[in-house]
């Protein structure tokens, strides 16, 4: 498996649109920086930009390497390989350098300003694992999708789809249910509507460590205990764990039984 | 008969040259030997101050004592040392003097000093351990129906009520440092307490730890300048029902709720800090029912709702900055023709909240750090009004379990949607003039 995982994750240092990714963030970084010279607040405009564009960069590129790696897939299989330590070790390599290029490209310009002496240290570090979370977990659920379905356009049309449910509609749902079913005491509800969300579970957690969590009120009480707490942080990342975990035992069962 | 008139009158003027020589006479004298003759003219004066020492060797060895022996106007000097003493009675005007280290300690038993004699100073000694008490307000200095009162250079210790201050008029209470240990707002009482009382000056105080820091109630014509209210149970400054007050360059750090101030009519308040009131129930400053008051000045920075306001009308906010708060301003309701003029809002989560459609409130001149139009002419003003209330702080107030979804993009696309077309919010809460840049 970990030579899969090497020559995948060398394949993708190669390629030009890990660079881009890089170069990317790297630019963000720096700009944001420039313009705020505050890491704290750079932290928070930050995470809006993390929250959002990791899984859609995640989904895209898992499902582009899968349908572009498919030749070189079969080529594996015909040796004397395990299913599954091709397919995870495929699935590592992609997210691991999709990882490393955000933790590069942000830590760069945020260290270069001293981010390590600022007190927004803890939320950075944060703001990156829950980064690195999301790119774990929608390159699981796109590799899912690029297993299920053969026809390429589709495959994309379902990523794309995925990861508008999810970063969108997702929440415009969960406001329309929070608005008509108001009368009622939604404390719960809404907390399990976030944990079946990785999007909205990691915006949480962000934004309970930014200090916003007196914003949710007696209403957000749970809440605040919830995540508040240690082990509301210990439990939402086991969530997160959750969410990166099942994918992958479906990308490894999956595999096991596709036929090529 | 005429004759002897004249005589008299002769006589008359003999004697009025002779008094005028004299007193001219007298008058030289006095001016060569003017300290011998001003002595004398004060001497009576230093005899009826006469001073008593208290100390564990005096003769006087209470305080108690040495006020039963005091003359009206005399001086009381505390040495150093620990006076275990409570409910100790000043009926007269006198003066208690002492350093720091001469402590009265009240051995947690009621009242420590009550005062109901007019023109008493207290200056410079240390009260501890006042009674605790769910009936009775025990207070460090008790003081009831007083007039030209001073408290100075006080330390209160472990309190249940500061200064307890009932009646009175024309006081000054400075540079004191009150605290204690509050736990539950039911078992502490306030730091300074005032209850209709007048023309009192309340400067450079340290209070915390307490239940409210200051707290007025039916007190007119003062002023609070340069206090410290930090980390009390409920509020750093509680105000109810005090017309004319005044209170400027005050820091409000931490407390339970903030600052509030209800029921009240002319009011000013400048260059006060409210900093960091964090809480699911927290706001910097809470105003209800507050007419014709002037807010100039004032910084507002990280707490849960900057100002709070609810039934208040023609108020002026001038040049206040609100900083990194949940909400800058929560408008509740009920309020009219208020100003809110050249006001910074920085980074707020939600710049201003309001509940119904009628809007009668002016906005104009404001920074806004969210504000994303342009100014083509250069003038400094922004060309595109700025809606400082935003659709989904429309709907937290009417539903507040979706504050959950600040910051998803789902409701930066609401927010855009409605920042375009408005139809939730009162399309005439906008700021025609925004500004561009920061005001300093």
């Amino acid at each position: 498996m970990l030579k899969i995982f090497k020559y995948s994750f060398f394949d993708l240092m190669r390629s030009r649109w890990s660079y881009v990714y890089f170069v990317f963030y790297l630019l963000i970084g720096f700009v944001l920086l420039f313009l705020n010279n505050d890491t704290s607040k750079a932290v928070i405009t930050l995470m809006n930009i993390i929250v959002v564009l990791t899984p859609l960069i995640g989904t895209i590129f898992g499902v582009m390497y899968y349908y572009n790696s498919r030749e070189f897939t079969e080529l594996l299989l015909a040796q004397p390989l395990k299913r599954t330590t091709i397919f995870l070790g495929q699935y590592i390599g992609v997210s691991f350098s999709l990882s490393l290029s955000l933790v590069l490209g942000l830590g760069i310009p945020f260290v270069a300003y001293g981010v390590t002496q600022s007190t927004a240290i803890f939320d950075f570090i944060s703001l990156l694992l829950v980064g690195v979370f999301l790119t774990f977990i929608f390159v699981a659920l796109a590799f899912n999708i690029a297993l299920s379905n053969e026809n390429k356009i589709k495959g994309f049309g379902y990523a794309i789809l995925l990861w508008l449910f999810l970063a969108v509609i997702y929440d415009g749902l969960f406001l329309i249910s929070l608005v008509l079913f108001q009368e009622y005491p939604l404390d719960q509800f809404s907390l399990f509507a976030t944990i079946f969300n990785p999007i909205d579970l990691s915006r949480i957690v962000i934004l309970l460590k930014l200090d916003i969590s007196a914003l949710l009120g007696y209403t957000g009480a749970v809440f605040q205990k919830f995540f508040g707490t240690n082990i509301g942080i210990i439990a939402s990342t086991i969530v997160l764990i959750l969410w990166v975990l099942l994918p992958t035992f479906r990308i490894v069962v999956k595999a096991k039984k596709k036929d090529f | 008969m005429f004759k002897s008139t004249k005589k008299m009158n002769k006589n008359l003027t003999i004697i009025t040259l002779l008094f005028t020589y004299l007193f001219r006479k007298i008058i030289r004298i006095s001016k060569k030997k003017k300290i011998v003759f001003l002595c004398s003219v004060l001497l009576p004066v230093s005899v009826f101050t006469q001073q008593i020492e208290v100390c564990k060797t005096c003769p006087i060895k209470t305080v108690k004592e040495a006020i039963q022996n005091a003359a009206p106007h005399s001086t009381i000097k505390l040495k150093d040392g620990i006076y275990k003493e409570y409910d100790i009675l000043i009926d007269k005007p006198v003066t208690i003097l002492g350093s720091r280290k001469a402590i009265i300690d009240g051995n947690n038993k009621g009242y420590i000093l009550k005062i109901v004699a007019d023109s008493v100073t207290v200056k410079g000694i240390t009260i501890k351990n006042v009674g605790r008490s769910y009936t009775s307000d025990y207070a460090a200095i008790y003081i009831s129906k007083s007039k030209h009162f001073v408290l100075e250079e006080i330390k209160a210790e472990n309190v249940l009520f500061g200064f307890l201050i009932e009646k009175s008029k024309k006081g000054l209470v400075k540079n004191n440092h009150i605290f204690s240990n509050a736990v539950v707002e039911a078992g502490s009482g306030n730091g300074i307490h005032l209850w209709h009382s007048d023309s009192v000056i309340i400067e450079n105080n340290e209070v915390h730890n307490l239940r409210d820091g200051i707290y007025f109630e039916f007190v007119t014509n003062s002023k609070v300048i340069n206090n410290s209210s930090h980390h009390n149970l409920r509020y750093g400054l509680h105000f109810m029902f005090s017309n004319n007050d005044e209170y400027h360059n005050n820091e409000f750090r931490d407390n339970g709720s903030g600052v509030a101030v209800m029921f009240s009519k002319n009011i000013a308040m400048t260059k006060n800090k409210f900093i960091y009131n964090w809480g699911t129930a927290s706001y910097g400053l809470l105003l209800k029912e507050i007419y014709d008051a002037e807010i100039i000045d004032n910084t507002f920075q990280e707490n849960t709702i900057g100002i709070n306001i609810e039934g208040s009308t023609r108020i002026n906010y001038k040049k206040n900055n609100f900083i990194s708060n949940g909400w800058a301003i929560k408008i509740a309701g009920a309020c009219y023709a208020n100003k809110f003029n050249q006001n910074n809002f920085l980074h707020n989560s939600f710049d201003v909240s309001y509940n119904s459609k009628l809007n009668d409130n002016n906005f104009t001149n404001n920074y806004w750090s969210e504000y994303t139009g342009y100014d083509l002419d250069k003038n400094g003003v922004g060309d595109v009004p700025y809606r400082p209330v935003k659709l989904f702080s429309y709907i937290v107030n009417k539903t507040p379990e979706t504050v959950v979804l600040l910051r998803s993009l789902f409701v930066d696309i609401i927010n855009f949607s409605e920042k375009v077309s408005p139809a939730f919010t009162p399309d005439n809460l906008v700021d025609k003039q925004p500004l561009m840049r920061k005001i300093q």
